[in-house]
């Protein structure tokens, strides 16, 4: 009989930790089939981030090395630095990127480091309990934003792919879901991409993924995509926000 | 051939030449030209140079490269190593190898930007959350940072564990003759394997595996085995890697205990009490962890008193005192902040530990007593010279009038006498100003009284000579030999004689007008003594220094 679905080489066999109708899952697969359709995956090296996905080196069957909170992008700076052909990527959550690694993504998409991340945003903390992240949405209540996020309290959604398209280092930068099959397709197209250029030498590459945290937002599976799909995408808009690749048109990016 | 380095110029220099071709650091003083050399050489060799957004970022990257198998080192001072902490603590968990410097300035906080050696607990303990070592090499000059930096990278990728190079502002800052050629092109040691740990995007195979670098052990078991596994290396770094000095311990019965900079200190305060006959000697850590512990203990045999020295408030003491273990008393002298102790300071505490009367060295102080006999000689030589000069002045006055071309020589004889007065003004010109130079200088002790003595019995010999010298003058006027030729010569010889009282008058006001002015400035300072003096006996002690035990 003939295979015609296999899983991807680039993952090991260990089962994800992963809660019921989390999104991780799916979007790990992405990244590995990206790798491995290039063909860059054997020798890539990936850096895990502190959050959900810190064990993403015990998935991603390639080199591994886990980071401290935030620090991914200054991780695989020095990685890409020593090895300048591999594949390099990072994995990381909102709070890990935006919070507590503001400065190192900053830094390492202005430098143009050559390397690519993957940036899910599920606009809440989920590995420590459900606190609020710094892409909590306004009026969403979390541990510590019991009364629902209070913007003259505590300020609003960073918008880290809008952020970062203004600096001249990234080569790519884009916005994308995995609330259905027709954006996790584009999701998929979109990590390709970047790990394409990446490749190329063209600078800086970056994936925002939004996600589902079901567990921490207090939601099943099935209404935990459609909040992403109803309350995250107005607040995040997906598209494509930096291309260097693309006509002058495309590449000013924005809504879709 | 050696050549003259400034301490963090030889230090990167010594890393590139170990084979260091990745350096990621962040701006601090006192140890930027370590970040700057770097910039300059690394991309020459093809190494990489990466001035990253934090120390923080910094030290990640250190941990990346690392990681990927390079050899790799970043630099910082206290408050960026203070940041470097976590990501420290995460190289040590995950195993990788690099080399940290830390150039220790004054602290807490901001603090100054002085040499210091207030990050000792923080470097020997581990510094950053869990429970770590790291070999901390402490070097006590330049030509010794070069070689313990490049000991460093071999040190690190031996047992896969940071090593810290820790000096201080001083020795980053301060220039010496290194010899760079024995540095130059270090191969690695032999003893070091393969990396095939490093997560450098290798095709896996049984003996290199798929790399993961990682500090995350979340089972408590696994991570209890993780860390018995780091201590079995601790245990051979302390076996195998542990580095001291020893100076003059045979029969030492003061034992100095001191490291970096400090110990160059310690080291001419020991010589100075060694030649009086203390018998001190000095006990030098060149790796701070592990601490020279048996070498401490060897040195009980002779030691009835240890004296740790440090610029600290005292952390390195503690190491000394467990391995002392109570068997003796354990000093501490040392200053913070910024602060230097200086030898005289030094012998001070050694002499109190050896019962011995404080003995003011003249080369550790100013000696104030010695500069005042210096000028009094002085004075006593041009109050002779003076004395001589209006001798031959006078001789010759009196050959002049009784010579047959009289009205010649003695104009001749009035235009010497009158060059040689000149002179003799000048000359007790400039004594009263080495006087007063001398009187002005802050460092006026007890022996004040006795130079002033001194000085007033050369005065005293300066107008006897005058006296003396007036006294000729005059018998050669009042010949009758001279009074016969008066007549001839009467103008000149009132010319000359003239002169000579104008010149010699205007000598003596200025060797009085400056012996008066000595005389003043020696009461005053000898007031401010006395005052100094009182001051003193009513503070109980010297507040400058921290003293133990």
């Amino acid at each position: 009989m003939a295979v015609v679905f296999q899983k991807t080489k680039l993952l090991t066999d260990k089962p994800f930790h992963y809660c019921p109708g989390c999104t991780h899952g799916i979007i790990h697969r992405l990244v590995a089939e990206a790798l491995d359709e290039l063909a860059i995956g054997e020798t890539a090296i990936g850096v895990a981030p502190v959050g959900c996905a810190v064990f993403a080196y015990d998935y991603f069957n390639c080199d591994m090395m886990e980071a401290a909170h935030g620090r991914a992008p200054a991780v695989a700076t020095g990685i890409k630095r020593v090895c300048p052909d591999k594949a390099v990527f990072t994995y990381q959550g909102d709070g890990d990127l935006a919070s507590i690694g503001t400065a190192e993504i900053i830094h390492a998409a202005t430098r143009g480091e050559k390397i690519t991340t993957i940036f899910v945003n599920n606009a809440i903390y989920g590995m420590t309990g459900g606190q609020m992240a710094p892409t909590t949405l306004p009026g969403q209540v979390t541990t510590t934003s019991p009364y629902g996020r209070d913007v003259n309290h505590c300020g609003w959604p960073v918008r880290v792919s809008e952020m970062l398209a203004t600096l001249n280092g990234p080569a790519y930068i884009e916005r994308v879901s995995v609330h259905d099959v027709p954006h996790i397709k584009k999701a998929k197209a979109a990590i390709k991409k970047a790990f394409q250029l990446q490749m190329e030498g063209k600078g800086f590459t970056m994936v925002e993924v939004l996600s589902t945290c079901p567990t921490n937002w207090g939601q099943t599976p099935q209404e935990a995509l459609k909040w992403l799909q109803d309350s995250m995408i107005p607040t995040y808009p997906l598209g494509v926000y930096k291309d260097i690749t693309a006509q002058p048109a495309a590449a000013e990016g924005g809504a879709q | 051939m050696k050549k003259l380095m400034k301490g963090n110029e030889a230090i990167a220099e010594a890393a590139i030449q170990a084979g260091c071709r990745f350096f990621f650091g962040y701006p601090i003083t006192p140890q930027n030209q370590i970040p700057e050399y770097m910039s300059k050489r690394l991309p020459q060799e093809g190494g990489c140079f990466l001035q990253a957004e934090s120390e923080v970022a910094a030290i990640n990257m250190v941990y990346g490269a690392g990681g990927s198998g390079a050899r790799v080192m970043t630099s910082s001072s206290s408050p960026g190593i203070s940041l470097k902490q976590e990501g420290i603590s995460y190289i040590v968990g995950a195993e990788v190898p690099c080399v940290i410097v830390n150039m220790v300035r004054g602290g807490p906080g901001l603090g100054s930007i002085q040499p210091a050696q207030s990050d000792y607990y923080q470097s020997t303990r581990g510094g950053g959350h869990g429970d770590y070592r790291m070999c901390v090499l402490a070097p006590g000059s330049v030509q010794e940072a070069v070689n313990l930096t490049q000991e460093a990278f071999d040190i690190a990728d031996r047992y896969r564990n940071p090593v810290i190079v820790l000096g201080d502002g001083l020795i980053g800052q301060m220039m010496e003759p290194v010899d760079m050629d024995e540095a130059a092109h270090r191969a690695p040691a032999a003893d070091l394997k393969e990396k095939n740990w490093a997560a450098d995007g290798h095709i896996p195979t049984e003996d290199s595996p798929r790399a993961i670098i990682n500090s995350l052990f979340i089972d408590p078991q696994v991570l209890e085995t993780h860390n018995l596994h780091l201590q079995a290396k601790y245990d051979l770094i302390a076996k195998n890697e542990c580095r001291w000095q020893e100076e003059q311990l045979a029969d030492a019965e003061i034992v100095l205990v001191a490291y970096g900079t400090t110990s160059r200190i310690a080291r001419s305060a020991m010589r100075k009490c060694r030649e009086r006959g203390i018998k001190v000697g000095l006990l030098r850590p060149i790796t701070l962890w592990p601490f020279p512990e048996a070498a401490i203990r060897k040195t009980l045999a002779t030691a009835k008193n240890y004296l740790v020295l440090e610029m600290s408030m005292g952390q390195m003491v503690d190491d000394v005192r467990l391995a002392v273990n109570g068997e003796r008393p354990v000093h501490f002298y040392g200053h913070t902040g910024g602060m230097v102790p200086t030898v005289a300071e030094m012998v001070s505490q050694i002499e109190k530990l050896a019962g011995v009367a404080p003995l003011h060295d003249e080369s550790c102080v100013f000696d104030f007593g010695k500069a005042m006999d210096e000028a009094a000689k002085k004075l006593g030589e041009i109050a002779d010279t003076v004395g001589r000069k209006l001798d031959e002045a006078g001789k010759k006055a009196h050959e002049a009038m009784t010579s047959p071309d009289v009205k010649d020589k003695a104009q001749e004889a009035a235009d010497k006498v009158t060059a040689a007065a000149d002179t003799v003004g000048q000359k007790l010109e400039e004594a009263g100003q080495k006087v007063n130079e001398a009187l002005n200088s802050p460092e006026l002790k007890q022996k004040a009284q006795e130079a002033a003595e001194r000085i007033d019995s050369a005065a005293e010999t300066v107008g006897q000579k005058l006296d003396e010298a007036g006294q000729k003058v005059s018998d050669a006027v009042n010949s009758p030999e001279f009074q016969q030729k008066a007549q001839d010569v009467g103008k000149q010889v009132s010319d000359f004689a003239t002169r000579t009282a104008e010149t010699v008058t205007k000598g003596m006001t200025g060797i009085l007008g400056a012996i008066g002015k000595a005389f003043e400035s020696v009461q005053k300072d000898l007031k401010d003594i006395e005052a100094q003096q009182k001051a003193k006996d009513e503070k109980p002690s010297d507040p400058s220094g921290k003293e133990g035990e």
